[in-house]
Formats: C-alpha cells, sequence, structure tokens
C-alpha cells in the first residue's frame, strides 16, 4: 500500500520537477483559460454588463477547455520525449502511475484555478469569498472528476493517430454530469440569494461521481495500458 | 443464432406493418390526444436504446478483463444499433413533446442525460473508426464509462422534477393501451435482436478477411 | 486494493443524499384514455406524428440497406481471398 502511494509521490513530483523548470504547460494553460474567459465574456455581455449567473458557466468551461489542453500536453511532453514507455515498463503498479499523473495534473489546475477565480469575481462581481469553503470544494470535486476521467484517456490515446480531436470528443459526454454539478453547484453560490443546501447537494453528487469515476478508472488503467 | 435473422426480420417487418392499424385502434390519451400515440415507438426504441448500452458494456467488459476476443464484435454491433435506437428516440420524442409540451426540446435529467448517452455512442464509434491500431480496446475502456451513465438516466426520472412521463405509467397502462404498446416492443426487440446479430457477424467477417490479408502478406 | 475500491465505493452509494421536493407542476403517473377528443385537436398533431413514424421506417430501413450493403461487400473479398489461397 505504500508502495503505492510512494510511487505516485514520485510520479508526480517528477512531472513538477519538469514542469517548474519550463513551465511551459503551466503558462500556456493559464493564458488559455483567460482568452476563454475572454471570448465567452464578449459573446455574452450586453450593453457592458453579463446577464446574472453566467460566471459559474463561464466558469467551469475555461476549467475544462484549459484542462483539455494541460491533460493533452503533459502525456504529449511524455511521448515525445519517448518516456511513456519506460513508466510503463517500470515495476510499478501501473494504477500508481495513472494516481501520479493524475496528482501533477490537479496540481497544474489548481493552480491555474487559484487565477481564474479571482478574475472571474473581479469581471462579474461574483461572490467567491461569502462561501468559500464550499466553493472550493465545488472546484475540488468537479476538478477531481474531470480529470480523473481525463487523464485516463489522455494516456489511451498518446498513440493514436487524431488524438487531439478525439480526446475532447471522448472526455466531454462522460464529464458533463461532472460539468453540471459544478455549474449548478456553484450558480446556487454566486447567485443574488445564495442556496446553500442546493450547492451542498451538488458537493454530494459530484463526490459520488468523482469515487465511480476513480474506481472506474483504476480498474481500467492495467488493461488499457497493457500493449 | 444466423439461422433466426431471417425469420425474425420478416416476422418484425410484417409486425410493424400492421402496427399502424392496432395503433389507430387505441383509445386516445386524456390530455395529450393524438400525439400520445408516438409512444408506441418511443418507448421501446428508448428501452432498447438503453439495453444496447447495457450490453456494449457488458462485451466491453468481456473483451477487457476476461480477454474474450468475439466480445469486442458484440460491443460494436450494440454500440451502432445503440446510436441507431438512440436516433429514433430523440428524434420521436422531440415530435411528441412539440405538440404535448410547447417545446422540442427542455433541459431537464433524463433528456439531458439520454443525449448525452448518445453522444458517447457517437465518440466510441468515432474512436473506432479513425482511431488506428489499438482502438478496440479503448473503445472498450471508454464504452464501460458510458455503461455507468444508464443506471443515472432511468433513475433520474423519479428523483428530479421532470415533465417527462414517469416510470410509473407503464405499468398502470390500461390494457388496450398495453396491446399495441407490447406488440410494437416485440416487433421491436426481434428486430434488435436480428440486426444485433447481423452486425456482429459482419464484423467476424471483417475480422477474418484482415487476418486472410495479413496472411497472404505474410505467405 | 480491490476491497479498498469496493468499499469507497459503497460507502459513497451510501451517502448520496437525495433532492430535495419542490413545488411544481406534477409529471403524468399514468396514461388515461379516453375514446373521443375534441376536433381541434386533431389536425396539427397528425403532421408531428406522421413525421415521427416516418422517421423511425427511414432509420430502420437505411440501416438495414447499411448493413446489406457492407455484408455483401465483405462477403465478396471473403470469397475472392478464399479462393486465392493454395
Amino acid at each position: 500500500m505504500s508502495g503505492f502511494f510512494r510511487v505516485a509521490w514520485h510520479v508526480m513530483r517528477k512531472d513538477m520537477t519538469v514542469e517548474v523548470r519550463s513551465r511551459e504547460v503551466l503558462f500556456t494553460t493559464l493564458f488559455f483559460a483567460l482568452s476563454v474567459v475572454l471570448v465567452f465574456s464578449f459573446a455574452i455581455v450586453r450593453e457592458g454588463r453579463a446577464p446574472d449567473d453566467v460566471s459559474a458557466g463561464i466558469l467551469w468551461v475555461a476549467i475544462s477547455f484549459a484542462g483539455t489542453l494541460a491533460m493533452g500536453r503533459t502525456f504529449e511532453r511524455e511521448r515525445y520525449n519517448d518516456t511513456l514507455r519506460a513508466l510503463i515498463l517500470a515495476p510499478a503498479d501501473r494504477p500508481a502511475v495513472y494516481v501520479g499523473k493524475l496528482l501533477g495534473l490537479l496540481l497544474l489546475l489548481g493552480l491555474v484555478e487559484v487565477v481564474l477565480l479571482p478574475l472571474i469575481g473581479l469581471l462579474f462581481t461574483a461572490p467567491i469569498f461569502a462561501f468559500p469553503l464550499k466553493l472550493m470544494a465545488l472546484l475540488a470535486a468537479g476538478t477531481l472528476g474531470f480529470c480523473a476521467v481525463g487523464t485516463l484517456f489522455a494516456a489511451m490515446l498518446v498513440r493514436v493517430r487524431s488524438r487531439d480531436t478525439l480526446l475532447p470528443i471522448l472526455l466531454y459526454p462522460i464529464t458533463i454530469p461532472v460539468m453540471i454539478g459544478g455549474v449548478r453547484g456553484t450558480a446556487a453560490l454566486f447567485q443574488s440569494t445564495p442556496d446553500e443546501p442546493m450547492a451542498t447537494f451538488w458537493i454530494g453528487l459530484l463526490v459520488f461521481w468523482d469515487v465511480v469515476f476513480l474506481t472506474l478508472a483504476l480498474w481500467t488503467f492495467e488493461p488499457l495500458m497493457t500493449e | 443464432m444466423r439461422k433466426l435473422t431471417t425469420p425474425f426480420i420478416a416476422v418484425s417487418a410484417l409486425m410493424l406493418l400492421g402496427a399502424p392499424w392496432l395503433i389507430n385502434a387505441a383509445p386516445y390519451e386524456s390530455t395529450m390526444g393524438l400525439v400520445q400515440k408516438v409512444f408506441y415507438f418511443h418507448f421501446p426504441s428508448a428501452i432498447l436504446f438503453l439495453t444496447s448500452s447495457i450490453l456494449c458494456g457488458v462485451h466491453s467488459f468481456r473483451f477487457l478483463f476476461r480477454k474474450n476476443q468475439q466480445a469486442d464484435a458484440w460491443a460494436l454491433a450494440s454500440a451502432e444499433l445503440g446510436l441507431l435506437f438512440g436516433a429514433v428516440t430523440l428524434v420521436t420524442g422531440p415530435l411528441w413533446a412539440r405538440k404535448a409540451w410547447g417545446v422540442w426540446w427542455v433541459w431537464d435529467a433524463r433528456l439531458t442525460m439520454s443525449l448525452v448517452l448518445w453522444m458517447m455512442f457517437a465518440a466510441y464509434l468515432l474512436l473506432r473508426k479513425y482511431g488506428g491500431p489499438g482502438s478496440d480496446r479503448l473503445g472498450a475502456g471508454m464504452a464501460l464509462f458510458g455503461m455507468a451513465n444508464v443506471p443515472f438516466i432511468y433513475v433520474s426520472v423519479n428523483v428530479w422534477r421532470t415533465l417527462h412521463p414517469m416510470t410509473t405509467v407503464v405499468p398502470r397502462l390500461p390494457t388496450d393501451m398495453g396491446i399495441p404498446l407490447w406488440y410494437c416492443f416485440t416487433a421491436f426487440t426481434m428486430l434488435f435482436i436480428a440486426l444485433l446479430s447481423l452486425r456482429a457477424n459482419l464484423e467476424h467477417q471483417r475480422l477474418r478477411v484482415e487476418s486472410l490479408y495479413l496472411a497472404e502478406d505474410e505467405g | 486494493m480491490r476491497q479498498i475500491r469496493i468499499l469507497t465505493l459503497l460507502a459513497a452509494i451510501v451517502a448520496v443524499p437525495t433532492a430535495g421536493h419542490a413545488a411544481q407542476p406534477q409529471p403524468p403517473k399514468e396514461f388515461v384514455p379516453v375514446d373521443t377528443i375534441p376536433a381541434d385537436e386533431q389536425i396539427p398533431a397528425i403532421n408531428l406524428v406522421a413525421a415521427a413514424y416516418g422517421f423511425v421506417w427511414v432509420a430502420m430501413l437505411g440501416y438495414v440497406w447499411s448493413l446489406a450493403r457492407r455484408l455483401k461487400t465483405v462477403e465478396s473479398e471473403l470469397h475472392e481471398l478464399e479462393s486465392r489461397r493454395p
């Protein structure tokens, strides 16, 4: 058991070390998320004001688009440097490699969200400090569910021909429940009369989805990554 | 199974030809009138849509975890039929809804999840077609996630307030509506089984062709 | 590892909260049959019903045709390959 988490930790540390040196994926993902927010704002804003309740939607769309990009990039880097085979051949529990990659991705997206959330609060006057714990729980649970599926699919697709277009095609339908939960929960907290019980309900459902997706991903990672 | 496909298709085609008369003879529904009669085709398609999702998931599981090569052909066949019956469900539903609810579409739980499930089938088939070698495994993995959605689609309409008729409607159906429904259901199910085995057979043949080509190249 | 995963999954299933009940129009719980309906109900709906049934027929026949075509191609290829084998 401890071996499992040690492997995961090492994989994550490797990713973080590479990232800290180049900061490539972090910066590109961050600025892509910002552009998404801008594009959607221009699309939706009318007479200088955005309609109510769009802030939650824009936040989660930015997270999902940026997340997809980040997933693609981290595995593309492995493929380019041919280190994926080394990872697979390593005498370690394959699901541990998956968890390590997942943790790295979560950390990356977490950093992106730390910048994104205040920006959303600023641009749309959204009350991001009203329910900080619940909001963080929503973001954490939603991002975890999204990344759990995404890490698996990105790893699966690394050797496939049309992987850049296939990743979003495969990922979005499956993670729509997570997106719905995230958006509805965040919207419940951002609306003019906040609906806390609703947000709590969505957090619970998101946690449930996270467990289902994580379990499925851990089960299928091994047979899918076997050459 | 192969011997049965032709009679199955013939019988179900005849049954479906006769269906309009039976459906016409059924009584109108009190609030929805004529348009409710779409139900006799919509309901069997929807059930077969969910069934094909479960089948696809089960066969994908067998292919991935039990290493059963034949199962992959059945998974692919189920996915194609899921796309077909899902399309029928998603088209007949809004045509009914336009009259019954006044709108073509609402974003309630069951409709949204059905659309999402249909898109998953489309994504699965795109992956199988354009993914290159190894996409049978990847598709199987994806199908398992898709199948996890199905119970939620079924239960969601009871848990969340929606416009869609509840699952209590069918068990409480009066007899003169029940007869055309189960008649159509039987016809569609026979068609489903026949098409499924035909499609799986097509896939088996195609794999045989591929292996013969490979043998030729090596020989 | 396996047992832990299964236990986690079960725990989460047990912990799922149920949705609140809000007052909203009830969806139909059962279909209520009648024999006749007012005349103004009938005509506009027939287009929708005809379109629905028509679509079903076109989709089913289209798929059967597509299957038949693909089966024919594969079977002729198979026949050719098998006759070429020594």
